[in-house]
């Protein structure tokens, strides 16, 4: 395309021998594709500038509070909004805890349920349990933490009362989290294996490669990138996950270093006190959700920089 | 095909916008949660009178005050009063429309409807972890015939910022100076111990299916959910059980006529069976309104709740305000709304 762009017209007569009507054609083809191009470039801007405009605004809305708290707002151990008492720590302990408890029972299922579709499951079954993989991805969050605080949380109290006496938790939303994100993972990690060339998997299985070797040796290594990029989807939603975690997680705000106690998690907080607040209130929740823009965006940096290591590590 | 079904489905939406333009003028409003079953009884019954409609939304009570700060919405709506000077600042005046009681709600096997007594203290004590088996001895002195299970307490707040918080919270610190030191009243508060959940329905259910639970929720959601409600101590020293009659009780109790701004809580009153958490909420509405019509209708709507809304209200378990206190509302607050040209909007 750049080629065409940077020959002049009587060039393009000179290379291509194109008469009159080729030639206003060939320049009426050229002007769509700038438009074209130009078109898409400023789409793609647009998501930028709204991208800029978010943490802009929420800069300048969280900006009185961080003034009036300055450091405290992040050393903080309690959220105690009627003292205007605000520290972050419990509501980042909780979204952080919760996310990695998700990912670290997620992951592991999710390729499970992916080679299972992909390698070993019968034909007819594919596609019926494939749908059904993605039915559960397009299920509103606020069933799951009906479900979560109906069903589950029932069920560990009475099963577990040691562990969650009251049932809701740090831990019981991290398996919210992971039920919520597995049809995420299942189903990208089973697109892109689906991608691996026929050859590739009959040439190994041809030299007597058994399955778990041509997965692990043949498919895996091919299509890490698309895994992670699956993963680091299925931890964005889990980070900013808002409704379901409401429900299950405790909303207790104060720091207790627990894994199955109550706490929450900064999307809950916000959502739980913004309609309710205003002034300092108002801007430190704003400022919070300022700092789930960071972290989130810390996370997908981080799992970007790991892909590149891994891609650059592939053979 | 695909296109008539966009063309039918789009000229009907424009038969039906047209229609509701041209019905009736609405009322618009914003706020509290908590009174909005009877806000709605209400406008059903005017509207089928009057023809006039309301429009409120239930976006709690924070969201009502800062929609009728910001002008957008005719009349905001509250839970928790406004300061004086707050009020003032704002330009805004407050009445208390309707009233309705708060209640701990407990969940322990074995134990009877109604039979457990609790006082400030002890609550104020259970909701800061100091008390975490129901046979401890503050609550066994409180209930020598009651056989105390060895059970844990799961104490159940409401994990949103609500008006209800703020009246429990109220009560408490009111009773208890260890529970205003450390936790202090307010519509969102840093519970130390329990479980928070999501709004009245949420704490019931909680309650309902946790063995040692305890809770506190608008006293209509203990009787739709069936829960098995506490007796409290009131500022006489009795031990009183929550019903319209004492809710009412602690209402009379009060003294609006000496509340400069209407800012009054109406938890811990005075009177043998005052029940001691009870709350009103109020109607917020500018002084000076750019709509005088606007401001006139939402005065007419509040009027006739005033005078015809008690039965719907009692119904739902709310106490509709008494007849002094709403002749004083329109003779003092109301007076104080004037229109563009100066003039009062509401007119006996």
């Amino acid at each position: 395309m750049t080629s065409t762009r940077s020959v002049s017209a009587s060039q393009q007569q000179d290379l291509l021998g194109a008469n009159a009507r080729e030639q206003a054609a060939l320049r009426r083809n050229g002007i769509i594709d700038r438009i074209f191009e130009k078109g898409t470039l400023t789409l793609a801007l647009a998501v930028l500038a709204l991208l800029g405009t978010i943490m802009a605004s929420l800069i300048v809305a969280g900006w009185p509070a961080l003034q009036e708290l300055g450091w405290s707002f992040f050393t903080g151990d309690r959220w105690a909004a009627n003292i205007e008492h605000f520290g972050a720590l419990p509501a980042i302990y909780g979204t952080l805890v919760t996310s990695i408890i998700a990912i670290i029972i997620a992951v592991p299922v999710s390729l499970g349920i992916a080679i299972f579709l992909t390698e070993l499951c019968p034909v007819s079954l594919r596609r019926v349990l494939g749908t059904m993989v993605e039915l559960l991805a397009g299920v509103p969050s606020i069933i799951y933490g009906m479900w979560g605080v109906e069903v589950l949380s029932p069920f560990l109290r009475e099963h577990f009362p040691t562990l969650f006496p009251a049932g809701t938790g740090l831990t019981t939303a991290g398996l919210i989290l992971a039920i919520m994100i597995i049809p995420f993972i299942t189903a990208i990690t089973r697109d892109v294996m689906v991608t691996v060339p026929a050859m590739m998997r009959e040439s190994a299985y041809g030299m007597g490669c058994t399955t778990w070797e041509v997965v692990r040796n043949v498919i895996f290594p091919s299509v890490r990138g698309g895994i992670v990029g699956g993963v680091i989807l299925g931890l964005g939603r889990a980070l900013g996950e808002t409704m379901a975690v409401t429900f299950v997680i405790g909303n207790n705000l104060f720091l207790s270093p627990t894994l199955t106690g109550q706490g929450t998690s900064i999307a809950a907080l916000i959502a739980n006190q913004f309609p309710e607040a205003d002034g300092l209130q108002r801007s430190a929740l704003l400022l919070l959700g300022l700092v789930l823009f960071v972290i989130t965006f810390i996370v997908l940096a981080i799992a970007r920089l790991m892909l590149r290591r891994i891609e650059n590590r592939a053979p | 095909m695909l296109k008539r079904v966009a063309a039918t489905l789009l000229s009907t939406s424009l038969v039906l916008g047209a229609t509701s333009a041209t019905a009736a003028e609405t009322i618009t409003g914003a706020g509290a949660t908590f009174p909005y079953p009877v806000y709605s009884q209400w406008a059903d019954a005017y509207q089928d009178k009057t023809d006039i409609g309301l429009n409120y939304q239930a976006i709690g009570s924070g969201g009502g005050i800062q929609q009728i700060t910001a002008k957008t919405v005719t009349f905001g709506a509250s839970d928790a009063p406004m300061k004086p000077d707050e009020l003032k600042k704002n330009h805004l005046v407050q009445w208390p429309q309707i009233m309705g009681g708060v209640v701990p709600v407990v969940h322990i096997e074995g134990i009877d409807k109604g039979a457990l007594k609790l006082d400030g203290k002890t609550l104020a004590d259970i909701y800061q972890g100091k008390i975490t088996r129901w046979n401890d001895d503050a609550i066994a002195r409180l209930n020598p015939d009651l056989d105390l299970p060895d059970q844990q307490i799961t104490p159940v707040y409401r994990a949103e910022g609500s008006g209800t918080n703020f009246l429990f919270t109220h009560y408490l610190t009111q009773v208890s100076e260890d529970f205003a030191n450390n936790v202090g009243e307010g519509k969102s508060v840093a519970w130390p111990s329990g479980v928070g959940a999501k709004a009245n329905a949420g704490v019931a259910s909680q309650v309902g299916s946790t063995n040692g639970a305890i809770g506190y929720v608008e006293s209509a959601y203990a009787t739709e959910n069936n829960l098995n409600v506490a007796q409290l101590e009131n500022k006489a020293g009795n031990f009183v059980t929550a019903n319209p009659d004492s809710f009412k009780a602690a209402a009379a109790n009060a003294d609006w006529e000496n509340a400069p701004g209407l800012y009054l809580v109406l938890t811990n009153q005075p009177g043998d069976n005052s029940w001691p958490i009870v709350g009103a909420s109020f109607i917020l509405m500018h002084t000076k309104v750019q709509n005088a019509d606007a401001a006139k209708r939402a005065l007419d709507f509040f009027d006739w709740a005033y005078k015809n809304g008690g039965e719907a209200a009692s119904k739902l378990n709310y106490i509709p305000m008494p007849q002094n206190v709403a002749d004083m509302v329109r003779k003092e607050i109301w007076s104080q709304i004037k229109g563009p040209n100066g003039q009062q909007v509401w007119q006996q």
